[in-house]
């Protein structure tokens, strides 16, 4: 496994085989529309940011003077619907995902490229109309839609952001799909199911979960929108109808959601980090299974979002132990991703900061789960920034920070370029320190009472608050660094060898950027995943370090 | 290099097969990403299975706010369910059972050269298929007639409740029976034309001849999604149609 | 999918269709009479035979080259099954206690000192 020497002129890849919109916009190479994805994802990214510079620079003061009660409804709504629907739900999978699960069984594509192409398609019509629904008037029902509010009280563009998620959701459904049928049917010789790369165990357990979970929220947001527009009763408890229906139908698929959101993080983690430890990732079958456990456990928790919604309380008895065992199978990663590093060979690249920062506050948001399944502490801290640090510790310390990782990871072999090592260091710290003084504060202010989703809050909260904003900016920078310098190096940085990282995995064995087929010959795997005892056996010299 | 065999792609074997890159120039159904025909095949059918998976999920919602609402009102569901055309959904069972079997003897056609048997079995699939349209709109027109169609003109006054006289149903739960039986219904039978669709579009690629004994995928997967449909209106219609039909 | 182990598939097709057919008259004549609570379920019964014989037979499961599509149909189910279960067991057990704050409050009042 050399790493090659730099290629002088430019060799034909997937980026230079053809030029002109109508190649990009009508490709089925899965290289392509992966970056189709990273630009509109990216996007997408900006509009959900901006929502939440604005609620924290409200939440500056205890007063709501920044803007009105219904604005600030808007605001938080829009910024969930976009940052889970839009931004988090795709990321990993439809931009790394997308990109490596052919390269890392050996395939030259996906199984169906076509149902790809039309997965961004449908992902961009569902923005398009949420970014006109947000335009022209907004929605204020919070990203989770309660009923009777969504369907008979509000007077916001509800059925237009409900069509726009539905359709958002196909995409989701066809990407997951393509994967499991992928990672199926398209294995190159050789490649059995133990020696596959974790990350492709990852991407098929969220892909399971795409494929059951997404179609009851889309039947779901059918009947919001039928019963908005024929004045239906279904769920509406003044016609007979029951709300926690919707809510038992809408976390259905919103619980394992959030595991849609994290198990491809996971994915990247174990990649990262075993790269960076120079060793197998320690209980490989572990992380294999758990991975498939979490997307299993998950479909069976959904009522802790509804404890004290109404719901009998044997039932929360119920899901309450449930909600504790879907702990496990997470926990046993962190613990197998830990007993990796022990006696490793660390190296302290930026891909492995993220990770080393996804580890630390993963952990956090997971045990803080464990609060929150505690029927009584929930009764305390339910609607509380108390939940609201909870997952934002878990989708942006964790999902966010391991798609930074992995982003900074495969950047060399996506681009062909190699992102300056300095400044990602530096935005990695800046990503940390920002998110921690963020988002620690939001827990005390949870568990000292400060509800969420209001503009105003009583003055002795303000300290905690004013932390939180700043920390924001902070985090603000930290992630507008990357863009910078990513856009930097496309131009000005160094070309990258094939395998800079001398990292295994099939496809560290293409070119960088890889050619459209991304293998000249059908590879025969005949090695272990993560083998790094044979690579760094054959090579005496460190991994060098680039940038 | 030819082909060679494949091993199963679920085993562990550790050993290397050889295959080869080169395309089948003689067969311009395989796509360039597959190595084999066999390949092909088998993803396509995996990938309609996964799809008909999803179309499960989606439905079962519908299914479990059905069921609820059923509990919870019982006695005003079987009224309503009672002054729906029990005769009409029957004989629409029939007839989608009746589609089931002109699909599988399509592709059987297709499968022993036989193409005028498979022309005229996926024609008698639509037309069945248009049938079934047919009477559910008889159906749904009478429902407009009798003003049962949730919404503001809806009425569902002193109807009584099956083996209570005396007792009236309550319109409310009623149009809730009504709103679930219209979406439930309705999104089969846009799952119906959809399915026309595809069938229309399988009938102009046999028609040209692209279907023969080795290759005849898309009728195989259009089936599938066919006998689908098939089986979530085998659950729709005692659930709809015979909540209480004792005399 | 197209290797058939029956030696005449067309006999099995028209025995399935008739069987289908009887299937469906029975489920409405048997809807006619009162069997109490056992109508849904006698219907029910009916109705996932013919859809078993649909699986099996027309779209082919039951010769299916391996196991995972029968694995897939099978998880589905499951999932399914899941989601109607455990939302009955909120609205089963709803009504014959108290919600989940009423309960815990009125225990947690209970162990506070007056």
């Amino acid at each position: 496994m050399a790493t090659t020497t730099i290629a002088p002129a430019e060799r034909e890849n997937y980026l230079n085989k053809e030029y002109g919109l109508g190649s990009w916009l009508l490709t089925t190479d899965h290289k392509r529309i992966a970056l189709l994805y990273l630009i509109s994802i990216t996007f997408f990214f900006f509009i959900g940011g901006f929502f939440a510079l604005l609620i924290r620079l409200e939440l500056l003061t205890p007063a709501g003077d920044l803007v009105q009660a219904d604005t600030y409804n808007k605001l938080f709504t829009q910024h969930g619907q976009v940052m889970v629907f839009f931004f988090l739900i795709p990321s990993i999978p439809a931009v790394l995902g997308n990109f490596l699960v052919p390269m890392m069984i050996g395939a030259k594509d996906l199984a169906f490229p076509r149902i790809n192409l039309l997965s961004w398609y449908l992902y961009i019509a569902g923005g398009a109309l949420m970014m006109h629904a947000m335009l022209t008037g907004g929605v204020d029902t919070g990203w989770t839609f309660y009923t009777p509010f969504s369907t008979a009280f509000s007077n916001t563009k509800v059925i237009e952001a409900g069509l726009a998620i539905f359709i958002a959701g196909f995409s989701s459904i066809l990407t997951g799909l393509n994967f499991v049928v992928t990672i199926h049917r398209m294995r190159a010789p050789g490649m059995t199911w133990s020696r596959l790369p974790l990350f492709i165990w990852a991407h098929y357990a969220t892909s399971i979960i795409q494929i059951l979970g997404t179609p009851v929220i889309a039947i779901t947001l059918v009947l919001v929108v039928a019963e908005r527009a024929l004045h239906l009763g279904i769920f509406d408890p003044k016609l007979g109808g029951d709300p926690l229906l919707f809510q038992h139908l809408f976390w259905f698929y919103s619980h394992p959601a959030v595991y849609i959101m994290i198990l491809p993080s996971m994915g990247v983690v174990s990649e990262i980090i075993a790269c960076f430890a120079r060793k197998r990732i320690f209980g490989y079958t572990f992380v294999a299974i758990s991975s498939l456990s979490i997307a299993v456990f998950g479909f069976l928790v959904w009522a802790h979002h509804m404890f004290v919604a109404g719901i009998s309380v044997y039932a929360a008895l119920v899901f309450s132990l449930l909600s504790y065992s879907v702990a496990v199978p997470s926990a046993i990663k962190v613990f197998n991703w830990t007993a990796t590093l022990y006696k490793g060979s660390i190296h302290y690249d930026a891909p492995m900061l993220y990770a080393f920062g996804f580890l630390g506050l993963f952990t956090i948001g997971g045990l803080t789960g464990l609060f929150l399944a505690c029927l009584g502490v929930d009764m305390h801290v339910h609607d509380t920034y108390f939940v609201i640090a909870h997952f934002h510790y878990i989708m942006v310390g964790g999902a966010l920070m391991g798609y930074l990782g992995g982003m900074h990871f495969w950047w060399p072999k996506i681009s062909g370029k190699l992102y300056p090592e300095g400044w990602a260091r530096l935005a990695a710290l800046i990503v940390f320190i920002g998110f921690n003084l963020t988002f620690f504060p939001q827990f005390i202010l949870g568990y000292l009472g400060m509800p969420r989703r209001y503009y105003q809050y009583p003055p002795e909260f303000q300290v905690l608050n004013v932390l939180s904003t700043a920390g924001a900016t902070v985090l603000g920078i930290g992630y507008l660094l990357p863009m910078i310098y990513f856009l930097w190096s496309m131009r000005y940085g160094k070309p990258a060898p094939d395998n800079p990282w001398n990292a295994a995995g099939l496809e560290w064995q293409t070119q960088s950027p890889p050619t459209t087929f991304n293998f000249e010959k059908e590879p025969v795997v005949t090695w272990e995943a993560y083998n790094y005892d044979e690579i760094d056996a054959g090579h005496k010299e460190e991994v060098p370090v680039v940038g | 290099m030819r082909v060679t065999k494949r091993r199963s792609p679920l085993s562990d074997s550790n050993v290397a097969v050889q295959t080869s890159v080169h395309e089948d120039v003689h067969r311009p159904e395989l796509l360039h990403h597959f190595a084999d025909p066999q390949q092909q095949r088998n993803s396509a059918s995996l990938g309609m299975w996964i799809f008909l998976a999803t179309e499960v999920m989606f439905f079962g919602g519908l299914f479990c706010a059905y069921l609820i609402y059923r509990n919870w009102y019982y006695a005003d569901f079987a009224a309503a369910s009672k002054s729906i055309n029990a005769a009409l959904g029957g004989t629409n069972t029939a007839v989608l059972i009746c589609s089931s079997l002109t699909v599988v003897l399509a592709i059987w056609a297709a499968e022993t050269s036989r193409r005028a048997l498979m022309l005229a079995m996926l024609a008698l699939t639509m037309f069945f298929g248009l049938g079934f349209l047919g009477i559910k709109g008889v159906e749904y027109h009478d429902k407009f007639v009798e003003h049962h169609v949730p919404g503001p003109s809806f009425s569902f006054e002193h109807e009584q409740i099956p083996g209570h006289p005396g007792q009236y149903a309550n319109p409310q739960h009623a149009e809730i029976f009504f709103a679930l039986y219209f979406i439930m219904t309705g999104l089969h039978a846009l799952h119906m034309i959809v399915g026309l669709g595809i069938f229309t579009w399988l009938f102009v690629m046999a028609w040209k001849g692209r279907f023969t004994p080795e290759y005849h995928t898309p009728l195989e997967i259009g089936g599938l999604y066919w006998h689908f449909v098939d089986i979530i209106w085998i659950y729709l219609f005692p659930l709809l149609y015979l909540i209480d039909r004792h005399p | 999918m197209s290797v058939h182990a029956t030696s005449s598939p067309l006999k099995t097709y028209f025995a399935v269709w008739v069987t289908l057919l009887i299937g469906t008259f029975l489920t409405y004549e048997v809807a006619k009479i009162d069997l109490g609570v056992f109508n849904s379920a006698v219907a029910l019964t009916i109705a996932c035979i013919k859809a078993l014989l649909v699986a099996l037979f027309f779209m082919h499961l039951r010769h299916a080259s391996e196991k995972l599509l029968k694995v897939v149909v099978i998880s589905t189910l499951f999932f399914l099954f899941i989601l109607l279960s455990l939302s009955m067991a909120d609205y089963a057990t709803r009504g014959t206690g108290a919600s989940t704050v009423s309960f815990l409050i009125a225990h947690i009042k209970a162990i506070l000192p007056a």
